[in-house]
């Protein structure tokens, strides 16, 4: 990012001097990265500033196909970023909203789901790794069920693509969306994929410069796909980090990240369920590596408190999921979330700060 | 300005990195604790003039206060609520500061006087928490029940 602000600092498919020529290429590189490491194609490579803003993006674009009456399906676990979005299009469209449910084990009740994506259904939209619960759900199933009625499936992996190796094409879903500050990238740049058929079939999200084709006074013609969807002056610095970021984790490889953060999940599982007064809020298995807790007499935000002023940061509140929340009957829950730089260590001055945070407020 | 060193004086000024709590810190926060354990006028009185429920939906405190005030002194005031130490022992202690008192006198209360009461340094976040009480006193005074 430095280098591109640097020495390549100018603004993408506009100038025909040399350093527009630079950034422009810079640009489109790092959307090559960004396919490569999701198995998709470039021109199914769209920028955005983040996955609520790609969710946003389908939100808006693919509503406008929705007639009233149609069904919008997503899950009980979803990110505000995930349901938001639908409320307000069921709302304008007079659409209606379904939750697939959860088990009492933290899963998506996948005989429910199978009873809720029906020919009314138009899209599917779940998250892949609950941020709340560390569940993994099965979105290739739910793409399956979703294709069977004619719907389309969305997939929120902002939690995801960070730790695990993604394949769009073996996911078999129309969209994905996720995030570049999750993955060691900069903030405020994301990514939505689509399947360059169905993106060539949506509107535009945004008008203005860079998305359009033919402009008269009177009316405009659309870019191809992806840059139909990129109006306005894109994030490229935002996009060359990101890449830079994919290239770091894939020198390290995604199937040992998700290794070690199977291996700290375990034993940061294993030694907190020991801890007295602890509710571990999320599944046994088929996890991935956030861990939400309650602790009785504790509240979250006291906790973590507690905790900072022994620098250990975790996540406490309602972690944009409120009503899975209300639905589990809880203000707010304590959320540990481990990647690549933590360690063992890590994990054992979490249990000795819990330990002492019970001593304070025993 | 314990040290000349104005870019240090500015972070911990805004706590944005946590420091170890001096001696006399760790006595507020002590009192805070006892506050939290044990608070005072946890209850709802039998009759009251004024009540009001304010909730802050990013960490689900909660805080419902009611007073009694006759000739616009707050004879009595007791709340129930739940939430984090630091929201609960601010509704416990401002009971105990706002009887007896004026109106008037309870709504020039500033956020400043919150975090004196309070004692330890509050960030920016947990300024919510803090003073979900006292915005509820005075929203409260703003309407009969």
């Amino acid at each position: 990012m430095t280098k591109f602000y640097e020495e390549e600092n100018a603004n993408v498919h506009r100038g025909i001097y040399t350093l527009s020529e630079k950034a422009t290429m810079a640009y489109e590189a790092a959307r090559e990265t960004v396919a490569q490491f999701i198995g998709a194609a470039a021109e199914e490579i769209i920028f955005t500033k983040g996955t609520t803003e790609s969710i946003n993006l389908l939100a808006q674009s693919l509503g406008k196909t929705l007639q009233p009456g149609d069904e919008v399906v997503l899950s009980e676990m979803e990110h505000h970023a995930n349901l938001v979005p639908w409320q307000e299009l069921a709302k304008e469209k007079k659409a209606v909203l379904k939750f697939i449910p959860l088990t009492s084990d933290f899963q998506l009740d996948m005989e429910k789901a199978q009873q809720l994506i029906t020919r009314t259904t138009k899209i599917v939209s779940v998250v892949h790794m609950s941020n709340v619960l560390g569940t993994i759900n099965p979105v290739t199933e739910l793409a399956a069920l979703a294709h069977q009625v004619g719907a389309v499936c969305i997939v929120d992996a902002a939690q995801s693509v960070p730790h695990m190796p993604i394949n769009v094409r073996k996911l078999g879903c129309d969209f994905l969306a996720f995030s570049g500050h999750k993955m060691l990238g900069p903030m405020g740049i994301g990514v939505l994929y689509g399947t360059k058929k169905l993106l060539e079939t949506l509107s535009p999200f945004q008008y203005g410069g860079g998305m359009i084709q033919e402009v008269t006074y009177e009316k405009s013609t659309w870019n191809e796909v992806p840059w139909k969807f990129e109006a306005g002056t894109p994030h490229v610095a935002g996009a060359i980090g990101l890449a830079a970021a994919i290239d770091y984790l894939q020198g390290i490889g995604m199937d040992q990240i998700q290794e070690h953060d199977q291996e700290l999940t375990t034993y940061a599982l294993e030694h907190l369920s020991q801890l007295p007064g602890i509710t571990i809020i999320g599944p046994r298995t088929n996890r991935g590596a956030v861990i939400s807790f309650t602790l009785s007499g504790i509240h979250p935000h006291d906790l973590s408190e507690v905790l900072d002023r022994e620098r250990i940061a975790i996540r406490a509140g309602h972690h944009c999921a409120m009503p899975l929340h209300t639905k589990l009957g809880l203000v707010g829950t304590n959320r540990v979330s481990l990647y690549l730089y933590n360690t063992i260590e890590d994990i054992d001055r979490l249990i000795a700060g819990i330990r002492n945070a019970q001593r304070i407020f025993r | 300005m314990k040290n000349g060193n104005l870019q240090e004086t500015l972070v911990e000024q805004n706590n944005l990195i946590s420091r170890p709590l001096t001696e006399e810190e760790e006595l507020y926060k002590e009192n805070i604790l006892d506050h939290y354990k044990h608070p005072r006028n946890a209850e709802i009185l039998p009759t009251y003039t004024h009540h009001h429920r304010e909730l802050n939906p990013l960490c689900g405190d909660e805080v419902e206060i009611f007073m009694n005030l006759v000739g616009g002194t707050i004879e009595s005031a007791s709340f129930q609520g739940k939430g984090c130490a630091i929201s609960q022992a601010a509704a416990s202690m401002l009971m105990e500061q706002i009887k007896g008192k004026k109106m008037q006198d309870i709504q020039k209360l500033a956020p400043w006087d919150i975090y004196n009461l309070l004692g330890i340094p509050i960030s920016h976040t947990r300024s919510k928490c803090a003073l979900l009480p006292l915005k509820t006193i005075q929203e409260g005074l703003k309407s009969w029940h």
